[in-house]
């Protein structure tokens, strides 16, 4: 059953119309406010603290699916969440074997094969290392994956897109968990291995991992969530979730790639030739308007901010800019700092809606040069089945009676 | 808490001085002496506990075999529930089939028309099948598991051995059709 919050969900808009005449008519429909004081006590101090009882928002997932639920993805609301930083109870999951129960006192991480010495850490060990905290998207390749064979037109943002969440992550560099093992010159590719019932694992280049690569223990400010790694997991910046392995147990050094199940026959990239692209792990520049989006309803000459989220796997992101006409003109949104590298950047636009029908969308472009394409050009290029990596400009159609919708096919 | 205790200085000096006694190769010891004083030696007992892949070579293949015949018992004890009686009918991964259907409309990724290789069966079954009980099967049962399932494919006989030294041999059929990531695969703006 979808999990659609109450109607909070499209409060926004009524505020958003606050600019506006609409407002009086809202409020002096709405229940007249407390006409007391407060009086009575407060609750006392807790250990760990809750949202209130009053906000629903909550994850999606299919539940009537023959996929089982250990194997399944649950979506970021992004439609309801703020700024650049996800929640860390609600960061998108993709879990292929269930999420685990690891105790960190038992779990450690080896570090073996083209090495001079192989070496077992603790997690204790792990954290007992200067340490470094960034923040950093982490997106699934299959996000957005239902628009390439034409998605569904009263699909939500968070059911397309919310695959992807932000969080400032803390850890070590990988490098200098390596370089205490002696890595052997002629080694070129590293295996990293979960502790997940199903060992996920996948073949990770060498440069990468000397890189940017981290071995991360820390989310938005405590451990990670069980549901992301915990104890330990790998993070490579910018590169589709499922390379970045959870419940990391195991790094060994080899002068080859594993061919693991998960970089041959899933994530490839089918093409219409019938090659398949293999190792695509970049994540493209990307952005999508937010709020308002399919599900919300506008009301005619109501002012509104467009507002969203824009990314990409290879840097920064420069620009952002909003059609409101359906991609006749293309205007410069307003990007609110901080704008980080590899990283969610939420843009505003504030913008008047006429009462007639039209498309908006966004279109991002990132510090390579690169700008992210209309869908179609991507299906140009790599058909329908490719299944991943879709980075395509998210359009939103609103009919004439305000209601808003998947506009990708219209 | 438990914090492990800071001893980075005095660790490069003892360790670095105990590499080159032990006989580590100059480069590597010159660019990468070890220097953290974390972490110990694995216990060679646990190392190939967790030390499980097997990569297109053949490494990482235990001793043992199995045939399709052999399979089959095992085939529909364990994985037929999820995989359907041929490996067609699901309701999980379809296993066999999709000869020739990559280029279509309705491309059909089975370990027959997409898989390229046969150690990957091996490992993954090895590794994560059955689905509620991985790690499960004994190595002559992962053998005849996989045997069977390239048999469903017709890509080896009933009777073939799989061991240690034919798995790796087997000619999967989309061996080749793979390739590397040519993104951006369009035109970047002008900056």
């Amino acid at each position: 059953m979808p999990i659609r919050p109450p109607r909070s969900r499209r409060a926004f808009l009524a505020l958003g119309a606050a600019w506006s005449a609409a407002l009086v008519a809202c409020r002096s429909k709405s229940a007249a406010p407390a006409a007391v004081e407060p009086r009575a006590l407060g609750a006392a101090v807790s250990p760990y603290g809750s949202r209130s009882k009053f906000e629903k928002t909550a994850r999606f997932f299919n539940q009537n699916t023959k996929v089982p639920l250990e194997e399944a993805s649950s979506r970021t609301p992004l439609h309801d969440t703020y700024g650049i930083i996800t929640p860390s109870s609600l960061h998108f999951e993709r879990h292929h074997s269930g999420v685990p129960d690891l105790d960190p006192s038992l779990h450690t991480l080896t570090i073996h094969g083209l090495v001079d010495r192989p070496l077992e850490f603790t997690v204790d060990e792990i954290k007992s290392l200067p340490s470094t905290s960034r923040i950093h998207f982490l997106e699934c390749s299959g996000n957005s994956g239902g628009e390439w064979r034409g998605g569904s037109t009263e699909s939500d943002v968070q059911r397309i897109h919310g695959l992807t969440s932000c969080s400032e992550w803390t850890g070590v560099a990988v490098a200098t968990l390596l370089r205490e093992c002696g890595v052997h010159t002629d080694a070129t590719w590293v295996l990293a291995e979960g502790a997940d019932a199903g060992k996920h694992d996948r073949s990770i280049p060498m440069a990468k991992i000397m890189g940017d690569a981290m071995v991360v223990y820390g989310q938005n400010g405590e451990p990670l969530r069980p549901e992301q790694g915990y104890p330990l997991r790998l993070l490579l910046p910018g590169w589709e979730g499922n390379a970045n392995v959870k419940w990391l147990r195991r790094l060994k050094v080899m002068k080859q790639p594993a061919m693991s199940r998960e970089e041959t026959s899933k994530y490839t990239d089918l093409m219409p030739d019938g090659t398949a692209r293999q190792f695509t792990f970049d994540l493209e520049a990307k952005s999508i308007i937010t709020r308002p989006s399919g599900g919300d309803t506008l009301v005619a000459g109501a002012a509104y901010e467009l507002t969203g989220i824009a990314w990409s796997g290879r840097g920064t992101i420069v620009s952002v800019e909003v059609t409101t006409d359906a991609g006749t003109t293309w205007t410069k949104a307003h990007l609110q700092t901080p704008v980080l590298p590899i990283a969610h950047t939420r843009f505003r636009f504030p913008w008047t809606w006429d009462g007639k029908d039209t498309l908006i969308a966004s279109r991002c472009t990132d510090d390579t040069g690169y700008t992210q394409p209309p869908l179609a050009t991507l299906i140009a290029v790599r058909g329908m089945n490719s299944q991943y990596h879709n980075n395509g400009i998210q359009a939103w159609k609103i009919a004439s009676d305000g209601k808003i919708t998947n506009g990708n096919r219209a | 808490m438990a914090t492990a205790p800071r001893r980075f200085g005095f660790a490069a000096v003892l360790l670095g001085t105990l590499s080159v006694a032990q006989g580590f190769s100059p480069a590597s010891v010159l660019a990468q002496s070890p220097s953290l004083g974390i972490g110990h030696p694995p216990k060679a007992e646990q190392l190939k506990q967790i030390d499980i892949d097997v990569t297109p070579d053949g490494k990482g293949l235990p001793p043992g075999n199995g045939t399709a015949a052999k399979g089959k018992d095992v085939y529909t004890r364990r994985c037929e529930t999820c995989h359907g009686p041929t490996g067609k009918e699901g309701p999980q991964d379809i296993l066999a089939g999709g000869k020739g259907s990559l280029a279509t409309d309705k491309p059909q990724k089975t370990v027959g028309s997409y898989w390229p290789y046969a150690t990957t069966l091996w490992d993954y079954i090895n590794r994560a099948m059955p689905f509620d009980h991985p790690s499960t099967l004994t190595p002559d049962e992962v053998y005849s598991a996989a045997a069977y399932v390239l048999f469903l494919n017709g890509i080896v006989g009933e009777q073939d051995t799989l061991d240690q030294t034919t798995l790796p041999k087997v000619q999967m059929p989309n061996r080749n059709g793979f390739v590397a990531d040519p993104r951006p695969d369009i035109p970047l703006r002008k900056k």
